[in-house]
């Protein structure tokens, strides 16, 4: 399969990229590990015009500690958070999420900010970043912007992240040594997750971000609300899917996958340690 | 555009659309033939080359995003009368069977011991997990890999 033909532009720099994003507009697409962008460009469900390389700017590439927090580069592949000490360290749960994406191969050119930023509610990485209650720092070509993670999916393969801005930074609450649980439920081991559960201990209560339960990488609020009132894992995991809207598809039905939020949840609140 | 890579240690220059994936300039440009593709949606491994001896699925990449970089395929691992330590363990162990998956197999092998030098049976599934074999010969390329793990060499790309 062979994408329609575009031009190719390699940005130098952030500047650079923000530069030729306000020259070509909604024409253009910004390019990381292609790992997102060039399937559905081979299966011509994108044709961008114009492709923007962002995968050699110097700068974009790092995972260091900010104060309480993690701070790592959008062009960060999922192979360096794998195995990166930090990650390892302060989030754990990051760490065991991006050895799941796809395969090795995959790893090795898929990027953080590219998976986040193409919106895919199957995307395992976004359900961690919610579960942890992550931030996203927006380059534009007058000011950066900070939003909350459950501000940044705004729709079925939508983010905040405008025309003319960059997503440059992941920025996760540093949790290590805090309880965390990953649950991905699929066919075969390479697969998108049919439903997954990322979940950790925070404050007395628990962040939970859940895959591939409807249009957007979703929180279970309802669970969230229950574990801070009391409740135990198995009383908190039964409200899971509770305001999800799952698709139903050749993988599993809606019913099936508001069935498996319930179990998984549960796995992960029990592993979190919840009675 | 015009992209320059190196590959199996010769320089290879040539003019070509932007839309130009890596494994149709190895095939069609380089003539290199031993890549194969298979499901063209990153998915079977068939099309897996070494990029800077990472394993990558080469119909995934677009030959301009890895202009100067260097790549390893099939062709640059041994010849039949001297093998790659790698070739040499699935040829012991008779890791194949049809042979199509073979290439990618043996690459993303190379990666996984150079990044785990001595993986358990289990690490090599898993490591193994972006490659298909549909004669589902996997039980014996394990066996093979897991050979290949103590002959030096295994996970290194001849110079």
């Amino acid at each position: 399969m062979i994408p329609v033909g575009f031009e190719y532009e390699r940005a130098e720099t952030a500047e650079h990229a923000l530069e030729l994003l306000a020259e070509h507009g909604d024409d253009a697409k910004l390019l990381a590990g292609g790992h997102s962008l060039l399937p559905l460009m081979k299966l011509r469900l994108a044709a961008p015009a114009v492709v923007i390389d962002i995968a050699r700017i110097e700068g974009l590439s790092y995972i260091r500690v900010d104060g309480a927090w993690l701070a790592i580069g959008a062009l960060t592949r999922h192979r360096d958070l794998e195995i990166s000490p930090l990650v390892l360290e302060h989030a754990p749960l990051l760490a065991r999420a991006a050895s799941q994406v796809g395969d090795p191969q995959v790893r090795h050119r898929g990027t953080i900010g590219g998976s986040l930023v193409h919106g895919d509610p199957a995307s395992d990485l976004a359900a961690v970043v919610i579960a942890l209650g992550g931030e996203l720092v927006i380059r534009g070509r007058r000011e950066q912007r900070t939003l909350g993670v459950d501000e940044f999916f705004t729709g079925f393969l939508e983010t905040a992240v405008g025309a003319d801005e960059l997503l440059t930074e992941i920025r996760v609450p540093c949790v290590g040594g805090t309880a965390w649980s990953f649950q991905k439920f699929n066919r075969r081991a390479q697969d998108w997750a049919i439903v997954g559960v990322a979940a950790v201990a925070l404050n007395g209560g628990a962040g939970i971000g859940l895959v591939n339960m409807g249009a957007t990488p979703l929180r279970a609020t309802a669970s969230e609300r229950a574990v801070a009132s009391g409740a135990g894992a198995v009383e908190a995991a039964s409200l899971a899917a509770d305001g999800a809207a799952p698709p139903s598809d050749v993988q599993a039905s809606e019913e099936f996958r508001r069935h498996l939020a319930g179990v998984l949840t549960r796995r992960a609140l029990q592993e979190c340690g919840l009675e | 555009m015009r992209t320059r890579l190196e590959v199996n240690g010769e320089v290879h220059e040539h003019e070509h659309e932007p839309r130009l994936l890596l494994v149709h300039f190895i095939r069609d440009l380089c003539g290199l033939s031993g890549t194969n593709i298979g499901c063209d949606t990153t998915s079977c491994g068939a099309c897996t080359v070494l990029l800077d001896g990472e394993s990558v699925k080469s119909c995934t990449i677009l030959a301009a995003q890895v202009d100067g970089q260097s790549v390893t395929t099939i062709e640059g691992l041994g010849t039949v009368d001297d093998m790659h330590p790698m070739q040499q363990a699935f040829h012991e162990h008779h890791g194949l069977q049809c042979g199509y998956c073979t290439p990618g197999v043996v690459l993303a092998s190379i990666s996984l011991l150079a990044e785990n030098p001595d993986p358990t049976e289990r690490e090599i599934r898993e490591g193994l997990e972006g490659n298909l074999c549909r004669c589902t010969g996997y039980h014996n390329i394990v066996k093979a890999v897991l050979a290949a793990a103590s002959v030096p060499g295994a996970g290194e790309i001849p110079a």
